[in-house]
Order: C-alpha cells, then sequence, then structure tokens
C-alpha cells in the first residue's frame, strides 16, 4: 500500500483480492501470519483438539437451544417413548426427551454435544499435562498457563451447568449433592442455597439459571479466554522441543500458510469425523433411563460426568468418624446452633483447592526454587526435570485415586471384589500415593538420564555378539551419531543451590525454606555429558572396550 | 349421649375403654397382617412329586439346609420359604451353592424342570410360603412399563441401577443385572427377597404393580439402545473411559500421522 504505482490486477479474482484488500488491509495480516512457524509434534496437537471440541459444542448447542426449553413447569409426558408415557416431569425433561426421540436428528445432536463435552475437557487436560511436563509454563508463559487453568475450571462450569440441564434422574442427584455441599458451608451455606435454588432444594428456578449460565455467561468467558490464550500464543511463538539447530531463538517448523493452515484445517474436520462417528454409534447420557427427576430415588451408580469424578470420589473416600472423633460437629452460637459437616466440607473443596492452587502457583513455585528467571522456548523432556516429573506424576496419582473413587461401586462388581475393600485401598492410595509416585518417578527419571549418559559414551548396544580371539563374548557397541546425540547431551543442568546470604550477609528463613526444596528436589542429579568426558570415553573405548566408568555425580 | 356420659365415671369404664381399644387395633393388625399373610401353593402337587423331590433334596441340599429342611451352621432353614423360593435359587442355578461367599452366584441350572417343581413342591409342603406366581401376574401384555418404571425407579434403582444394569453393595455383595432374567424369577425375587434383596410383599408393591415392573423391564428390554452401543449401561463412568481411550486414542493415533507427514 506504500508503493507508489497503483497495482492493477489482471484477473477478475484478482481484481476482488485487491478490491478487499486495498480496503482492509487483509495481506499484512496474512503475511505477518501466514509465516508464523509452527512445531511439529503429535503432542502439541491437544490444544488444538480442545479448541475444536469447542466449536464443535457451539454448533451442537446452537442447534440444541432451538429445541431445549428450561422451564421446570409440570407437565405430563406424552411423547414417543413408550416407558415414560403418562409420567409427570419438567418441561426440561421433556423437550430433552423431545429433542431425543421426536425431532429429527435431535439424538445425534444431542449425542455430538455431549461426547465434545467430554473430548473437550479431556483434551484441555492432556494438554496441561503436556505443558506441564515438558516445562512450557516458564518464563514468558506463566501467565498464558494461569489463563489455561481458568480456561480449565470454566470448561468444568460449563460441563457441570449442561450435565444439570435435561433435570433426568441423574444429573438432578448431582444437584442434590452440590446443594449438600453449598450448605456444608458454616453459617452462610443454607443462605446460599436457598438463594441458588430459589428456595429450598430442588425449586422451580435452578434450571433456568443454570441454563442462563450455560449457554451464555460460561461460554462467553470461555471465548473470551481462548482468545486472550491464542493472543499470548502468537505473541509468545509456539515451543519446541529440544533438537540439533534448535534453540532458544528460533521456531524450527513449517509456517502456518500453507502447511498449518492445511494440516490444521485437515485436523478439524478429523476431529469433526471422530465425534460423529462415536455420537453416531455410542450412546450417552440415556436420560431416558433415568427418568425424571424426583428427590426420592438415587440409582446405583450414579456418577457425575468424569471431570467432576474426582470430587465425587474424594466424598466417597471421606469417613464420616475417624476413630471415635465425629467429623460432624454442633457448634452452639448465640443465635443458635451451627453445624459444621466436615466430612462433606473437606472432601468436597480441600482436595480440588490444593490441586488448583499448587497447579496455578506452580511456575512461581519452581521460579523460587531453581532461582531460574530466564526465558526458556526450548521444552524440557520430562527425564531431565526428574523433580517436576515427580512432582506431577505425585498429582495425577492423586488425582486418579480420587477419580477412582467415584467408580468404587463399579471397580467392586467388575472385578469381584468388596467395596469396603476397594474404598479403604483407595483411600490409604490417597494418602501415601503421591510420596510413592514422587519418589518412583524420580527415580525413574534419574535412571533414563544415566541410561541417556550411558548410550553416549558408550554407544548404543548394536546387538551383535563378538567373540575375542581367546574365546570371550562381548556385544558390541555402536556409536550413535552426532543429531542423536546432541538431543542427549544437551539439556538443562539444574543443580542444589545451597541457601544464599542477602546483601547484607544474612540468610532469611525464607531462603533456608527454599534451599531445603531445593535439596529435595536437586541433592540427586546426573550432569549431562561433558564434551571433555565424551572425549575421553571415545578414547577409552578403542583401548579397552566397554569398561564403565562412573562419572556420575551424586 | 347423656346415657353414654353418666357411665364415664362408672369403676369398669377404664377397662371397657382399654378393651375396646385393644379389640379395635387387633382387628386392625389382623386385617393388615392378612394382606401379608403367606400364601399356601395353590397348585396342588401330587405326594409323588413331594416324595421325589424330598429324595433330590436329600441329595443335594441337606448338607447345609439340614434332613429335615431344619438349618444349620451351613444354611438356613427352608421352612416357610415356599415354594417361589426354590424355584427362583434353584432355577436361576444360585442353589445349589457353589461355594460359601458374600452372595450365591448364578451358574449353569443344575436340575431340569419337572426336578425344579418337585424340589419346589416339597419345600412348600414344609410350611406355607410364597408360591410360584400364575401366568396372569407375568403377562406383560397387561403390564402398564410407564407406571412400572416409577415404582422400579422408587423401589429397585438405588440397588439395580436405573438402566437395571446392576450396582455393588456392601463387602461384596452386589445387585444383579435383571437384563436377561426371566419374568418368573424377577417375580419371585421381589416375593422371596432372595441373598441381600428385601421382601417386596403385596401390600409393597401389589401384583399388579410386579407386573408392571416386569413389563418395564421386559419393554426396555426389548426398545434396545436408542443412540447406539450403551457401553454396558454404567452410565458416565463407562462414558469417561471410553473417551480416555478409545476417543482419545483414535485422535492421538491422527495426531502422531498428521505431525509425522513430510509436509
Amino acid at each position: 500500500m506504500s508503493s507508489t504505482t497503483e497495482y492493477t490486477p489482471k484477473t477478475s479474482t484478482g481484481r476482488i483480492a485487491n478490491f478487499v484488500d486495498s480496503r482492509v488491509g487483509g495481506s499484512a495480516m496474512v503475511k505477518e501470519f501466514g509465516r508464523k512457524i509452527f512445531p511439529d509434534h503429535w503432542s502439541f496437537m491437544f490444544g488444538e483438539v480442545a479448541l475444536y471440541t469447542f466449536v464443535l459444542l457451539l454448533l451442537s448447542g446452537t442447534f440444541l437451544t432451538f429445541f431445549f426449553d428450561p422451564s421446570m413447569t409440570h407437565v405430563t409426558y406424552n411423547g414417543s417413548y413408550v416407558p415414560l408415557k403418562g409420567i409427570g416431569m419438567s418441561v426440561a425433561m421433556q423437550s430433552t426427551m423431545d429433542i431425543s426421540f421426536d425431532v429429527r436428528g435431535g439424538l445425534f445432536m444431542r449425542q455430538v454435544h455431549h461426547w465434545s463435552a467430554l473430548l473437550f475437557v479431556a483434551s484441555v487436560s492432556v494438554h496441561m499435562l503436556r505443558v506441564f511436563f515438558t516445562g512450557a509454563f516458564r518464563r514468558p508463559r506463566e501467565l498464558n498457563w494461569v489463563v489455561g487453568g481458568v480456561l480449565l475450571i470454566l470448561a468444568l462450569a460449563a460441563g457441570f451447568t449442561g450435565y444439570s440441564l435435561p433435570d433426568d434422574l441423574l444429573s438432578g442427584n448431582g444437584l442434590r449433592i452440590i446443594d449438600g455441599v453449598i450448605k456444608a458451608i458454616p453459617i452462610v451455606g443454607t443462605y446460599i442455597s436457598m438463594f441458588f435454588f430459589g428456595g429450598e432444594f430442588p425449586g422451580i428456578h435452578v434450571i433456568p439459571r443454570l441454563y442462563s449460565l450455560h449457554i451464555m455467561i460460561v461460554p462467553a468467558m470461555i471465548i473470551l479466554m481462548i482468545v486472550i490464550h491464542l493472543f499470548m500464543v502468537v505473541t509468545h511463538k509456539h515451543t519446541q522441543y529440544p533438537g540439533p539447530g534448535r534453540t532458544n531463538t528460533n521456531v524450527v517448523g513449517f509456517p502456518v500458510g500453507p502447511v498449518y493452515a492445511a494440516k490444521a484445517g485437515g485436523f478439524f474436520f478429523i476431529i469433526f469425523g471422530i465425534v460423529a462417528f462415536i455420537s453416531g454409534f455410542f450412546q450417552i447420557n440415556a436420560i431416558w433411563n433415568y427418568g425424571p427427576y424426583d428427590p426420592s430415588p438415587v440409582s446405583a451408580g450414579t456418577q457425575p460426568d468424569w471431570y467432576i469424578g474426582f470430587v465425587d470420589g474424594a466424598l466417597r473416600l471421606m469417613p464420616g468418624y475417624l476413630g471415635n472423633l465425629p467429623l460432624e460437629w454442633v457448634i452452639p452460637f448465640p443465635w443458635g446452633d451451627n453445624t459444621l459437616v466436615l466430612s462433606v466440607l473437606l472432601p468436597a473443596l480441600v482436595p480440588a483447592g490444593i490441586l488448583f492452587a499448587v497447579m496455578f502457583a506452580w511456575p512461581w513455585i519452581e521460579r523460587w526454587v531453581t532461582k531460574d528467571n530466564r526465558e526458556h522456548h526450548v521444552l524440557d523432556r520430562p527425564r531431565n526435570a526428574p523433580f517436576r516429573t515427580g512432582v506431577g506424576m505425585a498429582g495425577v496419582v492423586w488425582y486418579c485415586t480420587m477419580w477412582a473413587a467415584a467408580s468404587s461401586d463399579l471397580i467392586a462388581t467388575h472385578f469381584l471384589v468388596s467395596l469396603n475393600d476397594v474404598t479403604y485401598w483407595l483411600r490409604t492410595l490417597f494418602i501415601v500415593g503421591p510420596f510413592i509416585a514422587f519418589f518412583v518417578t524420580r527415580r525413574i527419571c534419574l535412571s533414563l538420564q544415566r541410561k541417556d549418559r550411558e548410550i553416549v559414551l558408550h554407544g548404543r548396544e548394536a546387538g551383535i555378539i563378538q567373540m575375542s580371539p581367546e574365546g570371550g563374548f562381548s556385544e558390541k557397541h555402536e556409536e550413535i551419531d552426532v543429531y542423536k546425540r546432541y538431543l542427549l547431551t544437551n539439556f538443562e543442568d539444574r543443580m542444589y543451590i545451597p541457601a544464599q546470604p542477602d546483601a547484607a550477609g544474612h540468610i532469611s528463613r525464607k531462603e533456608k525454606r527454599r534451599a531445603k526444596f531445593s535439596k529435595l528436589f536437586f541433592e540427586d542429579r546426573v550432569a549431562p555429558v561433558t564434551p571433555k568426558e565424551l572425549e575421553e570415553a571415545h578414547g577409552h573405548h578403542e583401548v579397552e572396550g566397554a569398561q564403565h566408568s562412573d562419572s556420575i555425580e551424586k | 349421649m347423656k346415657a353414654l356420659s353418666k357411665k364415664r365415671r362408672h369403676p369398669l369404664a377404664a377397662v371397657a375403654l382399654l378393651l375396646f381399644g385393644l379389640l379395635v387395633t387387633g382387628s386392625l393388625y389382623a386385617a393388615a397382617g392378612s394382606i401379608n399373610e403367606a400364601k399356601a401353593a395353590t397348585t396342588t402337587a401330587s405326594a409323588a412329586d413331594i416324595e421325589e423331590g424330598q429324595k433330590l433334596f436329600v441329595a443335594n441340599c441337606a448338607t447345609c439346609h439340614g434332613l429335615n429342611a431344619e438349618g444349620s451352621d451351613a444354611g438356613p432353614t427352608l421352612i416357610g420359604v415356599g415354594a417361589a423360593s426354590v424355584d427362583f435359587q434353584v432355577g436361576t442355578g444360585r442353589m445349589p451353592m457353589q461355594m460359601q461367599g458374600p452372595q450365591a452366584q448364578i451358574k449353569p441350572v443344575q436340575f431340569d424342570d419337572e426336578q425344579i417343581s418337585q424340589l419346589s413342591a416339597y419345600v412348600a409342603s414344609l410350611g406355607a410360603g410364597p408360591s410360584i406366581p400364575d401366568e396372569e401376574w407375568l403377562d406383560t401384555s397387561k403390564g402398564d412399563a410407564a407406571h412400572g418404571g416409577t415404582v422400579f425407579r422408587v423401589n429397585c434403582a438405588m440397588c439395580h441401577n436405573a438402566a437395571a444394569s446392576g450396582g455393588a453393595l456392601t463387602r461384596g455383595k452386589f445387585a444383579p443385572t435383571l437384563h436377561g432374567v426371566s419374568e418368573k424369577h424377577i417375580y419371585e425375587a421381589m416375593v422371596t427377597g432372595p441373598q441381600n434383596m428385601p421382601v417386596f410383599n403385596d401390600s409393597n408393591i401389589t401384583p399388579e404393580e410386579k407386573r408392571d415392573v416386569i413389563t418395564f423391564l421386559k419393554t426396555i428390554e426389548a426398545n434396545g439402545t436408542a443412540g447406539g452401543a450403551a457401553l454396558g449401561g454404567l452410565g458416565p463412568v463407562a462414558e469417561g473411559l471410553f473417551v480416555w481411550t478409545a476417543g482419545l486414542g483414535i485422535i492421538i493415533g491422527f495426531a502422531v500421522w498428521l505431525t509425522a507427514r513430510p509436509s
């Protein structure tokens, strides 16, 4: 546009393109964005999966709003599904039944919506695990990590508000549990519950309220967060796995135009296809089995969707008594007795609180312990950050224990074990599991690092057995190529940093605490192979063969 | 009324009142109790059947239940359990029990129909108990599936699951799935309360309602699963497991393929 001579295109397509471009300046955008480089790795695709399932959610959700009516007015069902004919239910349930049995393609769209919801949260979770275990949250991406965490919470909120909308027995039981948790909050709990449900549970207001949240507030916030998230991805540029030629100042990969635009666009349709296939062939949330909500019945196998499972599991694991100590306390106040139900309050809020608090704070915790405030654009291989991988696995095991506890009844029936024993084992695992996971994972990481050292110094096992003239057998070790060696030798060498005195020569208590963490994380470490060691090892080889020199620092 | 009020201070008034009260509650209780009264076998079994049944009983059941069905440490008495109980336990293969455990497991049926009816006749002859239901109460064409569904959700779903897929109880006990269970056995289970199941007698759930429940179960069984494979009818756990294994598995497969292609 800055050119002095006006460009005149020859073809009509060109003229239209030029007309648009000279008015909105699209080419500058394409030029900037189209040359954005993205590195190629399958584990980088989960964020995209989350985005595409969210698009599917918007599309199928819009279809569902055409037919769904969130009213809780009582009606008698008179639709096509015989086993519920003549049964009283809310309009919300009735319209969901109609979507399922009387609207053409309605059941398919419902199933697309629900399956994509499950996949959406699953892919967000896997994406976050990838970011955590590869250290992609480090400077400058800490804020984007927080935005991602907020997106996860919003995804849970979107899922739960949607799960409750059909007003069937299953989701009603789920709401009842939420009601119980709200009421367990000391003093204000009952007021919040009354406010939320517009009176005593279940009332006639909660479904329309959840509907407003589900179709307006929560998706709008998700979209806003996605925009911020992607904007920051563009600003920061994408991280890349370590490898030859990949440094902190470049990105090795393919440009958006034309390669990634095609790949990502194609991937959207692949995801669309997978979800459509699953929705076409696999039933999800058969509300007609559960029937309309009625506060009296509770079905066996009542569970929330998978992403709320860990909270349900924590509730199931919590004992009502510790020895002879009851966990339900009645506290006298001037205005009367208030009940503090710790057996509901603690499991419902504490584990989720700890998980999210540590998750949000982790970039700062790690920066504080390692004193590493540099920018990182090259990822860690999980084995090269044994402490972080250990902490991550501890969290995963803790989460999965609670998650498994939500299906304790099905574990009992399907593996023919006692439900009580399942609960006792999971309670034990809830307490010791994270510690075992941390130490085992860290040991495995250190062993893998030692193996890497070994491969670099002595070559890989070739699988060829040689017989020496004396009759001894030995396996031939082949030297690995320089590209592989680069990957195995070039990694961040984090080590224990003892407590440092400040400017006044004083070692603060906080600094001592930091040093303790640093010691716990980095006391055992495997240093990367230095060029000198490499040279020695290779000289060594030619003379004596594979003799192990223990150069591992302890 | 004046005569009555004059007599209220009579020395025997309190006694009379007490007697009257006892009479009313007693007769009300008797009337209510007769609804729950175990009905004697309506089908009259021949003496020969009973005798054959006794032989089978002594050979196959007496070890645990005692030679005269009086019960032992290993098994309860069968006097008064009725023909329905035997027909259910033996007819579904739960009895003779394979081994002691939290609950008798289903296994291939050990006796033929004639032997089962002989065994039932023998046990029914020992004392009155629920009888094998009439065909009338098993006829699903006369039942109301929608009402049966309501009864089922209120009374049965907490153990057997809303989709009748079964569920867990404490200490290794469980409520089995009801898919594939015959009408007769469902009815018998309700009236006899096998294993850990409570008894649903005719005043809890009337025979008509029992028929409605059976109709509901047979209807959802015959309807199949709308919307595709039901993944066991187990609800969100099965769905979550499916998404995390098959769903994400396929997606990872495609992601690997997409990023491994030379561009």
